[in-house]
């Protein structure tokens, strides 16, 4: 096991010596002005010393495991699929100490022989690589070996690097919900999933189980999606809008440094502490209230999870409005007050219409925050995929359907599944095409100052 | 030596007594006592920090909006409280106008600029009325001609000193009596300069003017009188003329001549 991270402990302490190395041979030369200090010499003969070897190393581990695989079992010609697979366990088993029955023993010693081997011939190669590089790099230290430039350049490149993964990585969740996606639309039809006002993925085990076919029509869930999103905004947006423009424009510094970081605190409560507070607390004595109101509220409703949601997403409002509305410039607020403009006026004309494209962010942010939430509503609104808008009854959403589906033992080829995949597609869709059309909006109507 | 009654005139415009502004525990103002004629430009001067700013925005209570400042003394407008906590400053403000350092359009169109003023305070019935106020005010200020093919672009896309010329017509959209201006050509290069000391004279036929200024030619060539502060009192206060040729106290003679400040 020493020896698979020893390579690793080589290249940084050849780095480090490098670095030492490479400015100590810099500041020996004739000085005169060059190009770059002696630090970027060492951070140049560094790199060569330390990117190619850890490449190898990178490389080598990659590839060894198949390697040293097909070797074993090319013992075993007559062997291949799962057959193959299991024997290369139990003798991988075997090799790591636990022994099991029927494994041939030679090839364990040749599995063994084979790691040894290439940990060893691993070790050495990037040992020379390491070394082949830091000579490289040394040869090439001159005073005329531009070497500012060079480790800028290997900077750039890093920071591209780590851009795309995270660009990479947004790219391959897309591919994989467009795949599976594909897929389930080859068992359902499009038409059913997107028209379909019947919601019951279940699917029979056994061939003579009830509801032995499951109905895919994803209207309901959508538009419970829609429902519980609506209710959230409508109590997250007026009250935190006010609350931002009582922040911002009204409360006393001192007031404003206390309350801000409170409300923020709303948005720090894990959803799932939300969620048993609604479920337990909220829908329960709603409830009771629709009783005596002589209202009929199931006890899980849309209308706890919404309201539970809205209070959550209160902050995502508030604190973003507020810090677009404490930004516009205090030339503007006195250009105002000066034309004898009242706090509220001054607030209505020119805060808000100049605050407008934060504002609308904020709640941009608030809707895909409701949209993507989970817990809360497993917990307050219940499973059922009802079709309504009485936000007195039980509904479900999208994501909380896809957790559901997934949840559990299932065939990763079942309908069931993959239409978890189509959901959360076309919930990405849904999604990116709100924050485009927000964007153009904002851009469109917003009113800029500087 | 402050010498107010010589000049007194028998209707000050606006009238200053023993006036004195705390920012926190820290005095801004002392004891600052000043007569502001009618229809004339008076300038203020003095070095930074002086308390010019400070003593401009006393007279429509712009320093109400800053926390921690408070004022004695007494102020008047034509012989009425403009001070005291019951005075509305909704209406002091509709008088008295102001102009601010850096030009500070909304970003609203042009039109909506000038008829902000009006239609806050219900100024103009029709349309065709504020229409009216609009073209008035943006041809007072002088800037009609340049930009009546697009008064529905934004404020904020004219040059500096259109910009400025913009807020001087916001200004007097409400037709106030009296307009504070806060070193209106401080942001501004020396043509657009030319132009708003041209109107600023222009303008003083309709409207008392107090410009806080501190370019000393620039009071000099607009003012009719000029009041020098420093370390926030009043140290003398007279003709423009006299000031710049013949001023009575040491300490001014230092300044205008470029010893201090």
């Amino acid at each position: 096991m020493l020896l698979s991270y020893l390579p690793l402990l080589i290249i940084a302490l050849f780095g480090a010596g490098a670095f030492y190395a490479s400015r100590a041979r810099i500041s020996a030369a004739p000085q005169r002005s060059l190009p770059g200090l002696p630090g970027h010499y060492g951070w140049y003969g560094t790199l060569w010393t330390v990117v190619p070897a850890t490449l190898v190393y990178a490389a080598w581990t990659i590839i060894d495991d198949r390697v040293i695989r097909n070797v074993v079992l090319s013992d075993f010609p007559d062997l291949s699929g799962a057959a193959a697979t299991l024997l290369y366990v139990s003798i991988e088993n075997a090799a790591a100490g636990v022994m099991t029955d029927d494994v041939p023993m030679a090839s364990v010693e040749l599995l063994l022989h084979l790691e040894n081997l290439s940990a060893a011939a691993r070790f050495a190669l990037v040992t020379a690589v390491s070394v082949l590089g830091f000579f490289w790099g040394w040869r090439r230290i001159r005073p005329e070996l531009t070497a500012r430039d060079r480790v800028e350049t290997a900077l750039l490149v890093a920071l591209f690097i780590a851009s795309i993964i995270a660009i990479l990585t947004t790219v391959g969740i897309v591919l994989s919900l467009v795949v599976e996606t594909f897929r389930f639309f080859q068992l359902v039809s499009p038409f059913e999933f997107f028209f379909g006002l019947e919601w019951s993925p279940q699917i029979a085990l056994r061939e003579d189980q009830v509801a032995a076919s499951g109905a895919f029509g994803a209207v309901p869930v959508f538009a419970g999606t829609l429902l519980i999103t609506v209710i959230a905004m409508l109590v997250a947006g007026p009250i935190g809008l006010m609350s931002a423009i009582y922040l911002a424009e009204y409360a006393h510094p001192r007031v404003r440094a206390v309350i801000k970081p409170l409300l923020e605190i709303l948005a720090g409560i894990p959803t799932v502490v939300y969620g048993f507070f609604a479920a337990l607390v909220l829908a329960p004595s709603m409830r009771n209230l629709g009783v005596d109101l002589g209202l009929t509220i199931s006890s899980e409703s849309a209308l706890a999870a919404g309201l539970i949601m809205g209070i959550m997403i209160i902050p995502f409002v508030s604190s973003l409005s507020d810090d677009i509305m404490t930004a516009v410039p205090m030339s503007l607020r006195e250009g105002s007050y000066g034309l004898g403009a009242t706090a509220s006026e001054t607030i209505k004309r020119v805060i808000l219409p100049a605050a407008t494209p934060g504002i609308v962010g904020g709640f941009m942010l608030a809707i895909s925050r409701a949209i993507g939430e989970t817990m809360i509503v497993v917990m307050a609104a219940g499973l059922a995929a009802n079709l309504t808008a009485n936000p007195f009854e039980a509904v479900t959403t999208v994501t909380v359907q896809i957790a559901t589906l997934l949840v559990g033992d299932h065939e990763f080829d079942s309908e069931k599944t993959m239409a978890a995949f189509a959901l959360g597609l076309t919930l990405f869709i849904v999604t990116l095409a709100l924050n485009v059309v927000a964007l153009r909006v904002v851009q469109k109507y917003s009113e800029r100052y500087e | 030596m402050v010498n107010v009654s010589a000049l007194s005139d028998p209707q000050p415009k606006l009238v200053a007594r023993a006036v004195s502004v705390y920012y926190g525990g820290k005095q801004a103002l002392f004891d600052i006592d000043l007569d502001i004629m009618s229809r004339e430009v008076t300038a203020f001067i003095g070095p930074s920090g002086c308390g010019k700013s400070t003593f401009l925005r006393c007279f429509n209570r712009m320093n109400d909006l800053i926390d921690d400042c408070r004022s004695t003394g007494s102020m008047l407008l034509d012989g009425s409280d403009i001070a005291g906590p019951d005075v509305d400053v909704v209406q002091l403000r509709m008088r008295i106008g102001m102009v601010f350092q850096k030009p500070n359009p909304f970003p609203k169109s042009v039109y909506d600029n000038v008829a902000y003023g009006p239609r806050l305070h219900g100024m103009a019935p029709t349309r065709g009325d504020l229409d009216e106020i609009v073209e008035t005010s943006l041809r007072r200020a002088g800037i009609w001609d340049e930009v009546k093919d697009r008064v529905d672009q934004p404020g904020t896309s004219l040059s500096g000193g259109q910009q400025q010329r913009l807020c001087i017509a916001r200004a007097i959209a409400v037709r106030p009596d009296v307009l504070l201006m806060d070193e209106p050509c401080s942001a501004l290069d020396p043509i657009a300069t030319a132009t708003i000391e041209e109107l600023i004279d222009e303008l003083k036929s309709e409207y008392t003017i107090i410009i806080v200024t501190h370019n000393m030619q620039q009071a000099a060539r607009v003012s009719q009188k000029t009041a020098f502060l420093n370390l926030g009192r009043l140290i003398e206060f007279d003709e423009t003329q006299k000031i710049f040729t013949n001023p009575s106290e040491p300490s001014t003679q230092d300044y205008i001549t470029g010893r201090f400040g």
